[in-house]
């Protein structure tokens, strides 16, 4: 297919204008975080520095933060081991169920989260009779995070085969062995894109956390809700907002090195 | 003679029995998922035929068909469920369409340098918190706000708080979830494949129809599934912008919470279930959920 020059700059004319249309919103939060306004009227009436000053005085919002990564972190631990012992069983092995397994994996991320969450709330309390905590929402979390893993490394599975894990039980490795040097070493990268995916899912999580943490634990997504509508706090949120953002491009660019690196070897 | 010590046993004897260490590979996950989530749901689905006590809001076991008629008959739910079913197609049209164009560019016309930045571009925004984006669309849309501001002098108006609110919104907020499957999809598809295409007198139109779409198909798919999803279930966006937009989430939301209503909100749970899981059904044969 030969694109003409037309299309060409049509096509990259539309992706400039959605990201633009995409980013606004993003730069107004910027903006507000600035704004004199505490109910940041449009155009900002004037400029301060204030927020950010309060922002950095604010327990309640680190306490959040530092709640939200302990999560997060427990949540893409278990998603990790999870995740990659169930692609290895779906990709290299035949059996009967394969297909109801896949779907189980899917189903957390395919209900809405409204539904995981009841469903969830119901359990721990009504059924198991369990106190709503940080290990409930942890346990939560890496029931849909478990996705994001089982995706990337299935898609690495695929990818390299089974030929070098072949030749090396033909040469006398052990099971473990064989897992530690060869298989384990291929998906490196797939654990680290797949990782920071089930992160990112638990760190911006509100719903499903809504119905599932204890009164006690404030996740960030729960404090900026409670905060978003106090004039004091809202422009404070909108710098944690701004912070997250900045802070998180970071890992994006990483783990795209990591899956690019990957994908142009793979492109022809 | 030595004997092997027990780790090289045990090695030896996973390597001849495939069972084993398929069962051993297998049942971490599947008692996490199958104890901890689909207990969870069938735990919901019994719930919804169980009452709660008029007085102290507690769950009672007394098993009847009461929330289920309710649900089912009652006009209320038939409305919200076309609405937000409604709402969750429409979103789904208009990010699929604008996701095409998109991640053609980033898959088949940008250089690979290009393609890494609007990558990192795309996957950005998912980073910022979802609440502060639908907040900012609040601010956005308000009255004395930025679209306001725009539209006003060319005789317009902003749409204002309402259900064109919550499309605009849930539309925003999924875009990325549905450029990205579909970008890794034509990104499967070889350029060698194409340009057979071309040099067998296809003009580019007829490629995209005939070899491009078929093939990235089960990622337009997989897509579909996550801005679907994600807005049948959502009850933020709708409380923040919808005004008094009501969605299958506010009234699950409000059941489960303020109205103190399990079994209630069991049952009305049930419709989005149904759906998801036809959905599900429907595409499962063009191999979409193995793009997600």
């Amino acid at each position: 297919m030969r694109l003409s020059r037309t299309a060409r700059i049509v096509l990259g004319g539309i992706t400039a204008i959605v990201l633009a249309v995409i980013y606004v919103p993003l730069l107004i939060v910027l903006l507000n975080s600035f704004s004199t306004s505490q109910t940041f009227a449009w155009p900002p009436p004037g400029y301060t520095f204030e927020w950010w000053i309060r922002a950095t005085q604010n327990a309640g919002a680190m306490q959040a933060v530092w709640t939200s990564v302990q999560v997060a972190l427990a949540a893409t631990a278990v998603s990790l081991v999870l995740g990659t012992l169930i692609s290895i069983a779906l990709q290299r092995y035949a059996f009967f169920g394969r297909e109801a397994i896949n779907l189980l994996v899917i189903l957390p991320i395919a209900l809405p989260g409204v539904i995981t969450g009841i469903a969830l709330n119901n359990m721990f309390r009504t059924i198991l009779g369990v106190q709503l905590g940080i290990l409930t929402v942890i346990v939560a979390h890496a029931t849909f995070c478990i996705v994001t893993v089982f995706n990337n490394v299935l898609a690495r599975l695929r990818r390299v085969g089974g030929s070098f894990e072949e030749a090396s039980a033909d040469l006398g490795a052990g099971v473990w062995t064989t897992f530690r040097l060869v298989t384990f070493p291929q998906l490196r990268s797939a654990l680290l894109a797949g990782g920071l995916l089930a992160f990112a899912l638990s760190f911006d999580e509100i719903i499903v956390t809504t119905f599932t943490a204890g009164p006690g634990v404030t996740t960030l997504p729960i404090w900026i809700f409670q905060n978003l509508f106090r004039p004091n706090q809202a422009p404070v949120v909108n710098v944690v907002a701004v912070v997250l953002v900045v802070v998180s491009i970071v890992p994006i660019y990483l783990a795209q090195r990591l899956a690019g690196a990957d994908s142009v070897r793979s492109r022809t | 003679m030595t004997t092997a010590p027990a780790t090289h046993r045990a090695s030896a004897f996973l390597h001849r029995h495939v069972r084993t260490r398929l069962a051993l590979l297998l049942s971490a996950p599947l008692v996490w998922l199958g104890a901890i989530y689909v207990v969870a749901l069938a735990a919901l689905l019994v719930t919804a035929f169980w009452t709660t006590d008029s007085f102290t809001g507690d769950v009672r076991i007394e098993w009847n068909l009461d929330n289920i008629i309710t649900v089912v008959t009652g006009g209320l739910y038939r409305t919200v469920t076309l609405r937000t079913v409604g709402v969750a197609l429409l979103v789904t049209i208009i990010d699929v369409a604008i996701a095409l164009p998109i991640a053609f560019f980033m898959a088949k016309v940008a250089s690979v340098r290009m393609q890494r930045i609007l990558v990192i571009a795309v996957l950005t925004p998912l980073w910022a918190s979802y609440l502060v984006k639908v907040y900012a669309w609040r601010s956005l849309l308000s009255g004395g706000g930025l679209l306001s501001w725009l539209l006003t002098p060319i005789g317009a108006e902003s749409p204002g708080f309402g259900l064109p609110a919550v499309v605009i919104t849930l539309s925003y907020l999924w875009l990325p979830y549905v450029i990205l499957p579909i970008y890794a999809g034509l990104e499967r598809v070889p350029d060698s494949l194409l340009e057979a295409s071309a040099d067998l007198g296809a003009p580019a139109w007829t490629t995209l129809r005939t070899v491009v779409f078929p093939l990235i198909l089960p990622a337009v798919i997989a897509g579909s599934i996550f801005s679907f999803s994600l807005s049948l279930g959502d009850y933020i966006t709708a409380g923040l912008v919808g005004g008094t937009t009501q969605m299958l989430g506010n009234l699950i939301y409000t059941n489960v919470g303020a109205a103190s209503n399990l079994p209630l909100a069991a049952a009305i749970a049930l419709i989005p279930i149904a759906i998801i899981f036809l959905y599900l059904a429907g595409v499962r044969r063009t191999g979409a959920l193995k793009n997600l």
